[in-house]
């Protein structure tokens, strides 16, 4: 059995009256791509930012490289995520004020990289993801595909072993979204980081290496951990 | 086996000659070529279709090769052929009527009979998933683009077969368990 890099085993999660995950299990390896998939409502982004340590289960545990997430405190939590999780929405999330270099910049700056290697790295990573030509440009001033490679290039810029995408390519067309996902993908191959995404396209989920169905709040059908 | 040479295989034969003569075996390749994802052309088939082709003046004999194996005629686009192959391309085709295939029958017997559909319909979604990839992957290596087109033709209608699924699937866990 692969020795999983990431595992989330039995999590429960309500919002007030309504029971998001019921005990749903998700495992990612070293180097693989997982996609999470399954109705609206049934819990797939919920499992993914438990996952990413954005949102803390109330039963149930997260591990990630032997170390449980809820065992952290706050800060050493927003540590790791920092470090080592990269996060892409749906629809970028760019700040709206900064340029495409500067809010590559933001993850760097806030583990206080140097500000000129900070820059030297964002446009590297914005190169590297096809998003050079816009890197003075505002988010207002991009098209879906140039911000949601933007906001690649902002989960990428911190090297993480492990990147979480919810819907990213939700608001993007069938070839601006392929080439998201191929950017993404050969990025991920060179780094060698795993991925989770959470897609209703099928055609996103045919780029991942597994998918986990959710149903009502639990993973269901096939085995949801390592084989 | 019942060998029917419809037009349509014709008319893609007669495209691949108009841009030169070549013979059966040729042509059975570039087809499969020119559509992957599509079921291949069979052998029987290609040569039902040239003898049609011929009969109906489309198609002329180019020459009969002879490389101390056994004789290979090649074959060439005729006048008439071109016209035809021309007016093929520019007209639409009425949206085909969609057979019920073997998927809907499967679930919809086992709803009539109370048994649930889910364990099957999920069990088709794992196999038409492990499809697509195995055609993304395909289309991630192609470098033609009309490859790319037609590929995209192959995982568009999967991708309809898998949201079907779900809908299906959907529809069961809402309906409580079984369709009564």
């Amino acid at each position: 059995m692969m020795e999983p890099l990431l595992r989330a085993h039995a999590l429960h999660l309500a919002f007030g009256r309504t029971e998001a995950l019921r005990g749903a299990s998700a495992e990612v390896a070293p180097g693989e791509v997982l996609a999470l998939t399954g109705p609206s409502g049934s819990g797939k982004s919920t499992l993914l930012l438990c996952m990413a340590g954005v949102l803390r289960p109330q039963a149930g545990s997260v591990t990630y490289e032997g170390r449980r997430l809820d065992d952290l405190s706050e800060d050493d939590r927003t540590r790791l995520r920092r470090r080592e999780f990269g996060l892409v929405l749906q629809f970028g999330q760019l700040v709206p004020e900064l340029s495409a270099v500067q809010n590559v910049m933001v993850p760097l700056l806030l583990e206080r990289h140097d500000r000129q290697a900070a820059r030297t790295s964002a446009l590297g990573w914005l190169d590297r993801l096809g998003a050079a030509d816009v890197a003075d440009a505002q988010p207002g001033e991009m098209s879906g595909g140039e911000a949601q490679r933007v906001a690649m290039a902002r989960a990428l810029v911190t090297g993480p072993g492990l990147v979480f995408a919810d819907e990213p390519t939700g608001a993007l067309d069938t070839v601006s979204g392929e080439q998201v996902m191929e950017v993404l993908l050969s990025t991920v191959r060179e780094t060698g980081a795993s991925v989770v995404l959470v897609t209703h396209d099928n055609r996103v989920a045919a780029y991942a290496d597994r998918e986990v169905v959710l149903r009502d709040g639990v993973a269901e059908g096939r085995p949801a951990v390592l084989p | 086996m019942c060998i029917v040479a419809d037009m349509s295989s014709g008319h893609v034969l007669l495209g691949i000659l108009a841009a030169g003569p070549a013979h059966g075996y040729d042509l059975k390749r570039e087809h499969d070529a020119r559509l992957p994802g599509a079921k291949p052309l069979a052998y029987g088939q290609v040569y039902a279709t040239l003898a049609r082709l011929q009969r109906d003046g489309l198609v002329e004999v180019a020459t009969t090769e002879n490389d101390g194996g056994p004789e290979r005629t090649v074959y060439d686009i005729s006048p008439a052929g071109e016209e035809s192959l021309l007016e093929w391309l520019a007209t639409p085709e009425p949206p085909g009527p969609y057979a019920a295939e073997e998927l809907v029958r499967k679930t919809v017997t086992a709803l009539r009979l109370h048994r649930d559909a889910r364990p099957f319909l999920g069990a088709q979604r794992a196999l038409h998933l492990d499809r697509m990839r195995g055609l993304v992957a395909e289309q991630r290596a192609a470098v033609d683009v009309d490859a790319r087109i037609a590929l995209d033709h192959t995982i568009f209608h999967l991708d309809a077969d898998l949201r079907w699924l779900e809908a299906a699937a959907a529809r069961v866990n809402e309906e409580g368990t079984l369709l009564r």
